[in-house]
């Protein structure tokens, strides 16, 4: 468990956020600029001290009362905005500055080098690295610190597209090769959508809400689904791949999805993106159409946007699955004369692979 | 008429203690100089610019004058002779105080400069990398405040070889004592031996603008080094 606690005035601004998280997966800590997520992550990494604050990592009370242990003295691995590599160190020394001081080898430094595929910099001044190349040693030399806890604030925003695209494959494997509970700072939801697990929604100082990330985004009293573009991930698992036509179908709460491409090996955890406006609603089972996702889902609840409607559904005829969102006008909603608890054929126009070890394009199947 | 040598034992001398006296300056300068660098770059609030024009007043004070507060406070009468239990001035140890004292400014600005560009950021990254603040110290803000140690260091030595004023004030012209390159020039021109004149301040012009050009190409080089 993670449980953070801060309270205070910085100057003119006024942080009272509280939340308590998983001790496992990214928690991502997303909220407009200026809200507070990188002063919360500096006070959780001892970098400053909140006059009022409680910290607790799995277990290990870093902050109570009077209570505050030194950065130095917490098992973090920082990684900031800008990768603020040592300049007057080589790749190699950056790496094993926190290594040579953290007493541990939990971590090794073959396991990280691969990890982030960072064996070609070492001989090269810190200075000629790209921003991509950079993050990804200061990624890798904050693992190698051996933290209980990765804490990372915006580590993809001073890069352009390029380099972003570069990293985040990187992230999503050391998802799932590390067991250590990674706090991400993000204003970008694409790049939360991807990564977290748990979301904390912070807004002007506060907490607005934490929990599962797929709960977040379909959650009607949070500003998540009044978003132009809103969207749902759901967590899945490969359970057949159809090499013959290139598809593969991953079963999720309440119904199988089928996505293109031979997403490997069976069993293996996808997670899936799919955009609110990409889900048609029909009162009966789809027949004569390309659509290949089409799956049975209960209404929950909708919102009107403007001329649509936000139509918030689980997935399955008991409407007990995954949450789904759908975007659709507002004279469909009338015509087919929908409510809440009504059983529809949600039709999925794309379905967007999100959480692999590759760049998320979106994949039309129709 | 026979010609006299180019340097006689007496130049060699004086020009042998000043160059000691600049080095031991130098070394008590950094050691003094760097963690009150530090910390001017560090702290907050009103004591820091109390502490920091205090600092800086040999820049703007007459030397006469602060050799006079000097030889005041290590004449005999002074607290501190008592406490040492014998006078420092006319000592080759009052010279490396009142240079000391005379050339921090020129010794704390630039490194204070240095740590001040560093910013706050390779300290925070040491402390997440699990250093300690003195560790973080050592490995990461010295280091990187390189230049500004050099630039620190080479002011503080050519400051203390030109040192007058104080050096006259508190150590008189004592040879092989306190009897420093800058004195003996003054001495010889008011004897008229012009042609010695010459040599020690040729000589120590020639120093001067060898010192200055090496400090400019070094460090030009070191920043040549980061981005």
């Amino acid at each position: 468990m993670i449980e953070a606690a801060f309270r205070g005035r910085l100057g003119g601004f006024m942080l009272d956020a509280a939340f308590a998280v998983p001790g496992q997966g990214i928690t991502a800590l997303f909220g407009p600029s200026g809200c507070g997520k990188t002063t919360v992550l500096r006070a959780i990494a001892g970098l400053l001290r909140m006059p009022e604050g409680r910290l607790r990592i799995n277990g290990d009370i870093w902050q109570e009362r009077r209570r505050f242990v030194p950065p130095h003295r917490r098992a973090v691995g920082y990684v900031f905005q800008e990768a603020s590599l040592f300049p007057h160190l080589s790749v190699e020394a950056n790496l094993r500055f926190g290594l040579r001081r953290s007493g541990t080898t939990r971590i090794g430094m073959e396991e990280v080098v691969d990890l982030l595929g960072i064996a070609p910099l070492f001989d090269r001044p810190s200075r000629m690295l790209s921003g991509g190349e950079r993050q990804r040693v200061a990624i890798g030399r904050a693992l190698l610190s051996q933290p209980g806890l990765l804490l990372m604030d915006e580590p993809l925003s001073a890069l352009d597209r390029f380099s972003k695209d570069e990293i985040l494959p990187y992230l999503e494997r050391l998802h799932a090769a590390l067991s250590i509970p990674v706090l991400y700072v993000s204003h970008d939801i694409a790049e939360v959508e991807r990564l977290a697990d748990t979301l904390v929604l912070m807004e002007q100082g506060r907490v607005r809400a934490a929990g599962p990330i797929p709960d977040l985004l379909a959650d009607p009293a949070l500003p998540l689904l009044h978003m132009p573009q809103p969207a749902v991930v759901i967590d899945g698992k490969v359970v057949r791949t159809d090499p013959g036509y290139g598809l593969s179908e991953i079963a999720v709460p309440g119904g199988v999805l089928v996505v293109a491409g031979g997403l490997g090996p069976v069993g293996e955890g996808r997670r899936v993106r799919i955009p609110a406006n990409d889900v048609s609603l029909g009162r009966t089972p789809p027949r004569d159409t390309t659509i290949l996702n089409a799956l049975p889902a209960r209404i929950e609840g909708a919102d009107p946007a403007g001329h649509q409607m936000t139509v918030r559904l689980r997935l399955g005829s008991d409407g007990r699955g995954a949450a789904l969102l759908a975007r659709i006008s507002r004279k469909s909603w009338d015509r087919l004369a929908l409510a809440e608890g009504e059983l529809v054929f949600a039709r999925l126009k794309a379905v967007a692979l999100s959480g692999s070890a590759r760049v998320p394009a979106l994949t039309r199947v129709d | 008429m026979t010609e006299a040598p180019l340097l006689d034992a007496a130049m060699v001398q004086t020009t042998v203690l000043t160059l000691k006296l600049a080095a031991v300056s130098t070394i008590v300068l950094l050691a003094v100089g760097t963690p009150l660098a530090w910390w001017l770059a560090r702290a907050r609030g009103l004591w820091k610019e109390v502490v920091a024009s205090i600092v800086a007043l040999p820049i703007v004070l007459p030397p006469t004058v602060l050799g006079f507060y000097l030889l005041i406070a290590m004449g005999p009468e002074s607290p501190l002779t008592a406490l040492l239990g014998r006078k420092l001035s006319f000592t080759f140890e009052g010279l490396v105080v009142g240079s000391v004292i005379y050339s921090l400014p020129f010794v704390v600005n630039p490194i204070r400069n240095a740590f001040e560009a560093m910013g706050e950021r390779p300290m925070e990254v040491a402390a997440t990398l699990r250093a300690a603040p003195l560790d973080a110290f050592f490995s990461v803000a010295l280091p990187l405040a390189a230049p500004g140690l050099f630039t620190g260091a080479v002011l503080g030595f050519a400051h203390t070889v030109g040192e007058f004023g104080v050096i006259l004030m508190i150590g008189g012209a004592i040879p092989g004592e306190t009897k420093v390159l800058s004195v003996t020039v003054f001495d010889y021109v008011e004897t008229l031996q012009w042609d010695k004149a010459h040599v020690l301040a040729g000589g120590m012009l020639a120093m001067s603008f060898l010192v200055i050009l090496s400090m400019m190409l070094v460090e030009r080089r070191l920043n040549g080094r980061r981005e």
